[in-house]
């Protein structure tokens, strides 16, 4: 199971508690973690990448293991913490003000 | 007489107001959707049950919600605003041409016969339509591929199409304001599009009387008579007797015709509201007196409304989609502030009392009454 930690609006929007586990089956990156959360809660399609551009939303970070995994291509793979799940993987809205 | 349920959008959540037809006591519910922005809620007038709302944030994107349930339940529906076709480019503030890229739902008109038909004026600017209750959306090109397109430019709170009326003896006829565009007409159902801004003059563009590139801040139309437009324009407040073929001035003897909403009384057609605000670069009432402007004459003639209103050290401003009108009689007339204040008048703007005072700042009102 991947473990994927989801920001409060996000929380409340999926109706779901901090974290959420989704199945994915082969090699995990982060293209399949997105893919498999907006599967299982398609009310969260949009609000992490662009529904037309796919990219990550610009306020969005992804973070696993202490590291800052934003900027990696969506089709490398995730660290194996991640990918055994015991470490979550991190979707934090950025510190933005507001 | 019934009911009266105030729709409030704010920057940080959507309230709603409920009071009987007497206007004096209100309980407010909120916030819905808490932390985001709403720009805009408004009920369908053929199922008054059926509401929508657009939600969104910097962080996460644009969001509708509809309820079916007059807001007692609400559910995430479908958020994807795809620009037909290749989108191509609009002016930028510096000249240049940039992409046209979706950034939020300014404003929701519902149909008038069909609760499951929606239209939504979105930055950067284009009219969608939904046709399933906001399950699936699409645009309709007519307008943004409209030869001026690529010469739109937007004004300061972004290229936004903010204002959607729908003429309610020919729903084909729609009008839809952009700023900074101006207006435009369709009387194929969205399909072809024509600006209709003779008469206007701004002086804030090369051409003073372009066809287009004029910020008009928002319009209005009373259902009775719907070939009468007014207008609280970026400078000028404006009116068209021919369906916004030509525009004439009235802004007459207000003490600024600066200003962003307009509404027209419920059951006097010729009865029209603005709140003036001091420029363009002061958003805030002049003389730090907060005054709503009466017109009885459909223009030109104006009195300032002040009881009940703050006529001291008020600087706060009144976005355009923030001014609503109920229909009972006396017809009642409801207005939010940046300050988070919402104002109501049971008595056609002659007296005021805050119905909330301490909300975020607010975006946009609506109204539905009850019979």
């Amino acid at each position: 199971m991947i473990r994927v930690e989801l920001p409060a609006h996000l929380r409340t929007l999926a109706d779901v508690e901090r974290e959420v586990e989704l199945q994915i089956v082969g090699q995990v990156t982060q293209g399949r973690i997105l893919d498999a959360l907006e599967a299982q809660y398609p009310m969260l399609r949009g609000t992490v990448r662009d529904h037309v551009t796919q990219q990550r939303r610009p306020f969005i970070r992804f973070f696993a293991c202490g590291e800052d995994l934003s900027h990696e291509s969506f089709d490398a793979p995730v660290p194996d913490a991640v990918s055994s799940g015991s470490e979550p993987f991190s979707i934090v809205g950025a510190m933005a003000g507001g | 007489m019934g009911a009266v349920r105030v729709l409030v959008g704010t920057r940080k959540g959507a309230f709603v107001l409920t009071s009987d037809a007497k206007r004096e006591q209100w309980d407010v519910e909120g916030p819905l959707f808490a932390g985001w922005e709403v720009y805009h809620l408004k009920g369908s007038p053929a199922d008054p049950n059926r509401l929508y709302a657009s939600q969104s944030t910097g962080w996460f994107g644009q969001l509708i919600q509809r309820s079916d349930d007059a807001g007692a339940s609400w559910h995430p529906m479908g958020n994807e605003f795809a620009y037909e076709g290749t989108p191509g480019t609009h002016q930028w503030y510096d000249g240049t041409q940039h992409p046209w890229e979706f950034a939020r739902v300014w404003h929701l008109e519902p149909s008038q016969s069909d609760p499951d038909t929606i239209f939504a004026g979105v930055e950067d600017a284009a009219i969608f339509r939904s046709t399933d209750g906001a399950k699936t959306w699409h645009e309709l090109p007519g307008l943004r591929n409209h030869p001026s397109g690529a010469s739109w430019q937007p004004g300061a709170g972004g290229l936004c199409l903010h204002t959607i009326l729908i003429d309610p003896t020919d729903e084909a006829r729609m009008y839809a304001a952009i700023s900074a565009a101006g207006v435009f007409r369709t009387d194929d159902a969205g399909q072809t599009w024509a600006p209709v801004n003779k008469g206007l003059r701004s002086q804030g563009i090369p051409d003073q009387d372009a066809e287009v590139g004029h910020c008009v801040h928002r319009i209005a139309m009373h259902p009775s008579r719907p070939n009468v437009l007014f207008m609280q324009k970026h400078w000028d407040v404006m009116r068209s007797d021919d369906s916004g073929d030509t525009w004439r001035e009235i802004s007459g003897n207000l003490p600024s015709d600066f200003g962003f909403p307009i509404d027209v009384h419920a059951h006097e057609p010729d009865t029209i509201y603005v709140v003036p605000i001091k420029s363009d670069s002061e958003h805030f009432p002049p003389d730090g007196k907060l005054r709503v402007y009466r017109s009885r004459t459909g223009g030109d003639e104006w009195e300032a409304l002040t009881n009940g209103l703050p006529q001291s050290d008020c600087y706060v401003n009144v976005l355009r989609d923030a001014m609503a009108v109920d229909s009972h009689d006396p017809c009642g007339i409801y207005f939010g502030t940046t300050g988070g204040q919402v104002y109501a008048s049971a008595d056609s703007g002659d007296s005021w009392a805050p119905i909330v005072r301490d909300l975020p700042a607010v975006l946009s009102v609506e109204v539905q009454t009850f019979p």
